[in-house]
């Protein structure tokens, strides 16, 4: 089902975006707030959102406190805009990320690859193994 | 464990997950060694008890495996286009490492003596520089 998905402008709500029950649930998943449909706003169709794993390792996982999480992004997000919400969502990062690289499904991208359903990133800190 | 070789059926790459034991050195040397070869060189990695001002006692390592094994393989694979080699063997121990144990090694044989030598230390030094694997004091 195509997810409707509206740009941001407050406005007053004057209908609900019918939804499927995967979708609300995978919203709420992701701790995405779901936008609903208003007859005032703009509107466009751009696709179901898709569901990126993203690993922390080393300094990322301390500076995160966690090992891994997944994120519910729209649809043709890169690994950048990946990390603008991961930066939202965890500042701290900002320590490192001048410095680290970006693996997707185990091989390293740049920041401007786009990210796809069930894509696994990894946030990779600078080595000090060996 | 997870252990993988090599393009070159002769190289040994493990890195050992979760072990409470040392890294078993013999396991490495052993296979590399081969009666044909003139010189074997290892590099054993071990733990310092200082860092900076701390006192050290363990420190714990963690890794992305499968961007640190499929690394490891081509580095081992550089290492035959540089100088020809018999046999190579690399072992990363993740979780905790004691003091004076060792965290990495490396063993590569070789006919001549001065390219095994040579082996070791480029081996190691990609590892450091390359391989997603993290010391935490």
């Amino acid at each position: 089902m195509t997810l409707v998905i509206p740009l941001f402008r407050a406005r007053e709500v004057t209908s609900m975006a019918e939804e499927s029950e995967d979708t609300c649930a995978a919203n709420k998943a992701g701790g995405v707030t779901k936008m609903q449909k208003t007859s005032d706003m703009e509107e466009r169709e751009v696709g179901p959102w898709i569901e990126v794993k993203v690993l922390f390792f080393a300094r990322a996982r301390e500076l995160t406190g966690l090992t891994d999480i997944s994120l519910l992004m729209p649809p043709q997000s890169t690994a950048r805009d990946c990390m603008s919400k991961l930066l939202n969502n965890f500042p701290k990062l900002e320590e490192i990320y001048n410095s680290m690289v970006l693996a997707l499904n185990e091989e390293y991208v740049p920041e401007s690859t786009v990210l796809r359903n069930r894509d696994e990133l990894a946030i990779i800190p600078p080595i000090s193994g060996g | 464990m997870v252990a993988e070789e090599g393009e070159v059926a002769e190289d040994l790459i493990e890195i050992l997950e979760a072990s409470s034991m040392p890294i078993d050195l013999a396991r490495y040397v052993n296979h590399v060694c081969d009666p044909v070869v003139g010189a074997i060189a290892t590099f054993e990695g071990t733990t310092h008890d200082t860092f900076g001002e701390k006192c050290i006692l363990e420190l714990r390592y963690e890794a992305y495996v499968p961007i640190a094994l499929w690394h490891l393989r081509a580095i081992c694979s550089d290492a035959r286009i540089a100088r020809p080699h018999h046999r190579l063997a690399v072992a990363q121990h993740l979780s905790t490492v004691l003091i004076d144990e060792a965290s990495i090694f490396v063993a590569a044989s070789v006919v001549d003596r001065v390219d095994t030598l040579e082996a070791c230390y480029i081996l190691i030094d990609e590892v450091k520089v390359s391989v997603p694997i993290w010391k935490k004091v």
